[in-house]
């Protein structure tokens, strides 16, 4: 089938029922979706549909014909970072930065629906996603960051 | 833009050679005499090209023995390699862990890696200078005092310069380095003690390749393990058969009780796995004890009993007692990536790539698990989720391997399952401290009695038993006799000594062997429990005292840099004697310096309880920290601040679940951790700057000072103490009735 | 004419608002009274998300606007504190304030009128001793005439019947106390009784299920349409423990319920369970559905997919959620829940160990998700396939009032994953 990545259709070889992640990392070599529990309880894989955050771990590539896939390859470069990278960045938010990709992808949800969201609505939009070094404040400082940009 | 690092996949032999194989490696072995009286890992590793290697075009590389963990280790040497250079910070490489390349700088572990590697690199760059500086001079024929350096030249008094390559080029690094050095005057830093930006976060938020779980190697197979039920459970009976037919499926392994299943593609070796384990059967023997009483169960295990300390002076009589008893359970590391390993075996040599801590002992261990000399297995740290210590990276670098040596030829990735991290990874152990003290009339302790009870707190390779692919193969390695990390560092006793002024006072170490659950080292290690039972108790004892709980520390410490963190922390807090926090609300404050020789941190913080719920959440935290030399600012913020919402979630929610034959916990919905619905509203570090002296070690120091400020503030807020972690929702509710 | 005047009649003068003396509390007295509140779930309308407990605030959204709960604490100035125990007893019986006025039937006093008096005092005791909060909250919302209060004596001649419960000498004890809080404090019918254009209770469908909050309450009486007939331990069982192995987890809006049962006298429970497995009569267990059934389509695919890792995994129960051919989601005599468990997924609890489910919402267009829950009622089930509009029609109510009732986390009080299945 074919999947609309970043603006790139490609053509999948991988089976309907691969979750979207495993089709991401192996077969197109995105490393931002990660792997973190496969269960949809951490928030590592997430990725945009359509400008919707979903969980590529428990998403099926079955699912996904025609939407646009976002990934954070999408949103920026080291070279050239969007604007939530360059907040992420400039806030040296991430300790191992396993989870930071999930959180960036998410932020760029959220700002997208509501570009001056509440602290409120920033801490429920992060409630799916887990991070296991504490980098919750900067976290949520660089969403805040992002949002004033 | 600078090279931040490698490429791993196109390290070249070449740059290698002149290094690894030859007679200086011999002498990286830890416990080599030939550096003794040299600072940091200079003394095991004391040539300097080992740590600072400059090629022809003037190509700057630093190497060293440690291992990024997420902790901000490679910005932070090369901030200290560029001070001390006298070279601007973008220039710099550095190239981490790699037993064909690097120091053995042992593990990276302890909080260590500042005084080990950064001195070694911090001395070795500082000499390194002045052999280009005394080359500069024997070239223009001057005195070596008219010759300075900066920016990458060697300059004389004159304004003739010269590049640090060309110098390099008539010049071997290869030389020993001498016991002492000219550095770099404090005062004139340019990089250290400045928050330069991390070298590794720009590509991280890119999505570049920066994990082992990126790493893609021409024809490489995913492969899934199948790990047994329980501990000590035997393989019965396995169809591989069916499961091998699959299309896409590669080989299905089977060594003694070690299962996996090798595949095309990462999907296939999923779902292969979980029909090969619904195949499998087993003869399940573990009797684990109830984790209900497992403080009962600790103080029931026989134990070793070692005095640390003992210092007796007579007790004043009308002294009052108390005592006390804390608790805490096993606890996970629960790395956000479960671990990872990419391993090939090519022509009898064997190179994995692994997220493990030590990259030396763990390929001992790996050339163990597979009869195959030390010299014919590389390992190279490529980085992970946050580690915490020793989680299941070493185990799954064990599973790639002992694999790939079912299959050589083919590059094999082993990605653990969530549910497999969760349910072997070696948790922190269960442990118990009682205290008990006595206090004079004046509200002075006059005499402390403090027993800690625990297991070994690290069974780190070392063997190939202390790998689960070397238990469970068919060659059924034995797991190293458990042992006690000696003082001054301590496992379980770490920070069990008390670093107040009491004259008179006992510790005894009650070391267990035998381990129900499999364990070894969790971030603190001992110091965790021991800080929050000591912390604790010191507020008990404020309380009886009528004394604040500041004051009360104040009185009993003399350590000169302990009381200034104290000092800082209550001051930006706000914490003022006899204040209380709004209804519903407490306030509470602890104090350690961790292993009582690294750095020292104060917590001061306020925490919410829902008498209703007993559900507690941390509100607010300011912590002061005094790490010696800073190198880089930010990160030290970063590691305590991550420390304090770590150490939260541990101390407030968490406990692994297990019944009488399994571990029960094994996701996020079994084992919760903290979630943004529950993160404070603000959390402030504040760093006490101590130019020239040593570094001290800070990635841990949080954990224990954290504990305690939260009970504290909980007993605050509820009017209760509660002793045993964690805190949860049941045991805080306000009482019936 | 005669109306207005039965409303001005009951109407009295405003009295000032004074600490009301109250008789002397025991503890056995606030013991009884805290878990008669428990099952009557004073706490969950009385309360906001991360409010103080009972301070009032939160919204209901009606057919004829939005209502606010009140503060029930014992706050002088904006709670019940000037309240005497007659003037509470009478609330609940009557339906009326300290005032007289009506009180709108949000407030379920056409259930909570059968509580005997004793019941009364215990839980009016039980909040005096609460912890007395200030709290304002917005005013009502409501359209004309339903704005006057007046206006409810004519809902009230309509649909209430006041008086307390009546036991029936016929049946047990068990099942008496059972019909007493059933159709009282537990206002059971609150939810599982659908409801009227006027938004009563219809008379004669007690419990054939309802609605709340985006979610359907299903038919808990001889119209259950559970795969596994409940049974009286069952039944006791998913009440205590918010979960049960042959039943599935208590979620939506029933999740606060069970949180508040777990801690209730479990011979109360008991009794419940004994009166509506009565309701429910004796039917035979059902056979699982045989894997052949569904045909091959999307839907299994994205199971496959998306479902499987848990749905089929090896997680203890009731973690990974339970096995879909024992799912009232799938069974049951509306798709609504399905929708709304797979649109909004169930949310972690805070620090406790409870089942929780990833949100597929922004995942599964709509297609998708009717192909995925008509796949599922044919592979997982024994009943008549959904139609396409029924389906159609309560996906879109599930994408438009599903989300409210989605916040709570699975109730239940803390499960011991060591002690789950």
């Amino acid at each position: 089938m074919k999947l609309d990545v970043n603006g790139q259709v490609h053509d999948i070889a991988s089976e309907p029922d691969t979750p979207l992640l495993y089709v991401l990392r192996d077969e197109l070599h995105l490393n931002g979706a990660k792997y973190g529990c496969g269960l949809g309880q951490c928030g590592a894989c997430t990725v945009l549909a359509d400008g919707e955050a979903i969980f590529s771990c428990v998403t099926p590539i079955a699912a996904l014909g025609g939407r646009r896939i976002t990934t954070l390859e999408g949103l920026g470069t080291a070279a050239r970072p969007g604007a939530v990278q360059r907040a992420f960045i400039e806030e040296q938010a991430a300790q191992c930065g396993f989870c930071i990709p999930g959180m960036i992808v998410r932020a760029e949800a959220l700002l997208r629906a509501h570009p001056d969201p509440t602290e409120a609505q920033i801490r429920t939009a992060l409630q799916p996603h887990l991070c296991r070094c504490g980098t919750h404040m900067r976290i949520l400082k660089a969403v805040r960051r992002a949002a004033k940009a | 833009m600078r090279p931040a690092r490698r490429d791993f996949l196109r390290r070249s032999g070449a740059l290698v050679v002149s290094f690894a194989l030859f007679p200086a490696a011999r002498a990286q072995q830890p416990g080599g005499h030939e550096g003794d009286g040299l600072p940091g890992s200079l003394r095991t590793t004391p040539f300097l090209d080992s740590w600072i290697r400059i090629d022809a075009s003037g190509a700057i590389t630093v190497c060293t023995g440690k291992a990024e963990l997420g902790q901000g280790i490679k910005t932070a040497l090369l901030q200290v390699a560029a001070e001390e250079l006298r070279v601007p910070f973008e220039r710099l490489a550095i190239v981490t862990a790699d037993t064909h390349a690097t120091a053995n700088e042992g593990f990276t572990a302890g909080s260590r890696s500042m005084q080990d590697s950064g001195t070694a690199i911090r001395n070795a760059a500082a000499q390194v200078r002045e052999l280009i500086e005394a080359e500069a001079a024997r070239r223009w024929n001057t005195g070596v005092d008219g010759v300075h350096s900066d920016a990458g030249f060697a300059i004389a008094a004159d304004g003739r310069r010269a590049a640090y390559g060309e110098l390099a080029a008539g010049l071997s690094l290869h030389v020993q380095a001498k016991p002492a050095s000219r550095f770099v005057d404090p005062r004139e830093y340019r990089v250290v003690n400045r928050p330069i930006p991390r070298v590794d976060i720009p590509g991280k938020v890119a999505g570049d390749v920066a994990y082992v779980h990126d790493l893609r190697l021409p024809g490489m197979l995913h492969a899934r393990v199948v790990r047994p039920p329980s501990y000590g459970a035997k393989l019965v009976a396995l169809d591989a058969r069916t499961v091998e037919s699959r299309p896409g499926v590669v080989k299905v392994i089977r060594d003694g009780d070690f299962v996996a299943v090798v595949a095309e593609r990462e999907w296939t070796a999923v779902k292969a796995m979980r029909a090969l384990a619904e195949t499998a059967k087993w003869q399940e023997s573990a009797r684990l004890p109830d984790a209900a009483s497992m403080p009962q169960v600790v103080l029931g295990l026989k134990s070793e009993d070692t005095v640390i300390h003992d210092k007796r002076a007579a007790v004043p009589a009308g002294a009052r007692t108390f005592e006390a008893t804390y608790t805490r359970p096993y606890q996970i590391h629960g790395s956000i990536g479960p671990a990872c390993a990419v391993a090939h075996l090519q022509d009898g040599a064997l190179t994995v790539w692994t997220h493990t801590q030590g990259v030396y002992p763990d390929r001992q261990a790996i050339a163990q698990l597979l009869g195959m000399p030390n010299e014919k297995v590389r390992l190279i740290h490529a980085e992970g989720a946050g580690c915490y210590g020793h989680n299941a990276a070493d185990d799954a670098a064990g599973d790639a391997s002992l694999i790939a040596a079912h299959l050589p030829g083919r590059p094999i990735r082993v990605q653990w399952m969530r549910e497999q991290e969760h349910a072997w990874e070696p948790f922190g152990p269960a442990m118990v401290a009682r205290v008990r003290a006595a206090m004079d009339a004046n509200g002075r302790i006059v005499d402390w009695d403090y027993g800690v009870w625990s297991n070994t707190h690290s069974m780190r390779p070392g063997p190939a038993g202390n790998l689960l692919a070397g238990q469970h193969s068919a060659k059924a390695f034995q797991p190293a006799p458990p042992k006690p990390l000696p003082q001054p560092e301590g496992g379980g006793d770490r920070n069990a000594i008390p670093l107040y002024a009491i004259p008179s006072a006992h510790v005894v170490n009650h070391f267990i062997p035998e381990m129900p659950l499999r364990i070894s080292a969790l971030r603190a290690l001992g110091a965790y429990l021991n800080v929050f039972a000591i912390e604790s108790f010191m507020d008990e004892l404020a309380a009886a005292a009528g004394a604040d709980p500041v004051e009360f520390r104040l009185r009993h410490l003399e350590d000169a840099r302990g009381r200034d963190v104290i000092e800082l922390a209550a001051s930006r807090f706000g914490w003022k004697p006899g204040v209380r926090a709004a209804a519903g609300r407490g306030r509470g404050f602890a104090f350690a310096r961790y292993k009582n020789l690294a750095a020292y941190c104060a917590i001061a913080c306020e925490v919410d309880v829902d008498a209703e719920s007993g559900r507690a959440r941390l509100v607010r935290a300011v912590a002061a920290v005094d790490s010696g030399q800073v190198v880089n600012p930010d990160g030290l913020r970063n590691q305590i601040e991550g420390a304090i919402l770590q150490s939260a979630s541990w101390t407030l929610y968490e406990a692994v679940s297990f019944d009488a034959a399994r571990v029960r916990s094994i996701d996020w919905a079994t084992y919760p951790i903290l979630r943004f619905g529950a993160v404070p509203e603000t959390v402030e570090v504040h760093i006490v700057d101590r130019p020239g002296m040593p570094f001290l070690g800070s990635g841990e120091a949080g954990q224990g000072p954290t504990a305690a400020a939260i009970a504290n503030a909980v007993a605050d807020a509820v009017g209760r103490r509660v002793r045993d972690i964690p805190l949860k929702a049941a045991r805080l509710r306000a009482t019936r009735g | 004419m005669t109306l207005i005047v039965a409303a001005c009649a009951s109407t009295e003068a405003p009295r000032p608002k004074v600490a009301a003396p109250r008789p002397a509390a025991d503890k056995a007295l606030l013991a009884r009274g805290e878990a008669l509140a428990a099952l009557g779930n004073c706490r969950t309308c009385h309360t906001l998300p991360d409010g103080k407990s009972y301070a009032g605030g939160v919204p209901f959204k009606t057919a004829f606007g939005t209502v606010y709960s009140t503060n029930i604490t014992p706050d002088v100035e904006s709670g019940i504190g000037a309240w005497t125990e007659a003037e509470f007893i009478r609330a609940m019986r009557e339906g009326v304030d300290r005032e007289g006025h009506n009180l709108y039937p949000v407030f379920p006093y056409d259930h909570f009128t059968h509580v005997t008096d004793d019941d009364d005092r215990a839980i009016y005791a039980y909040l005096m001793s609460r912890t007395p909060v200030k709290a304002r909250h917005p005013h009502n919302e409501l359209v004309f005439p339903v704005n006057i209060r007046a206006s409810m004596s004519v809902w009230k001649k309509l649909y209430f019947k006041p008086g307390p419960h009546q036991d029936d000498p016929a049946r047990s004890r068990a099942y008496n106390r059972g019909a007493y809080l059933v159709d009282g404090l537990g206002h059971c019918g609150g939810c599982h009784t659908p409801r009227n254009a006027a938004g009563a209770e219809v008379p004669g469908r007690e419990l054939d299920g309802g609605e709340a909050e985006g979610w359907h309450a299903y038919a808990i009486n001889a119209r259950s349409q559970a795969p596994t007939p409940w049974t009286e331990a069952t039944l006791t069982a998913y009440l205590k423990h918010g979960w049960q192995a042959d039943h599935g987890v208590s979620r939506g809006p029933m999740a606060p319920v069970t949180d508040e049962l777990g801690d209730v006298p479990e011979e109360d429970l008991r009794a419940i369970a004994t009166y509506l497995v009565t309701l429910m009569g004796s039917r035979a267990a059902e056979p699982a559905p045989a894997a052949t059934q569904a045909a091959p389509s999307e839907g299994a695919a994205i199971y496959a997919g998306a479902c499987a890792q848990c749905h089929d995994g090896t997680q203890p129960l009731p973690f990974g959620g339970i096995a879909l051919p024992q799912s009232i989601g799938v069974s049951g005599e509306s798709p609504r829940n399905l929708f709304n468990v797979i649109l909004y997924g169930l949310p972690p609890a805070e620090g406790e160990a409870a089942p929780m489910m990833p949100a597929f919402e922004g995942a599964l267009d709509d297609r998708q998700l009717t192909q995925l829950a008509a796949w599922l009622r044919v592979r997982f089930s024994r009943r008549e396939p959904w139609t396409e509009a029924q389906l159609e029609h309560e996906l879109r109510e599930a994408r438009r009032k599903g989300g409210e009732g989605a916040r709570y986390p699975a109730g239940g009080n803390a499960i011991d994953p060591a002690k789950g299945s």
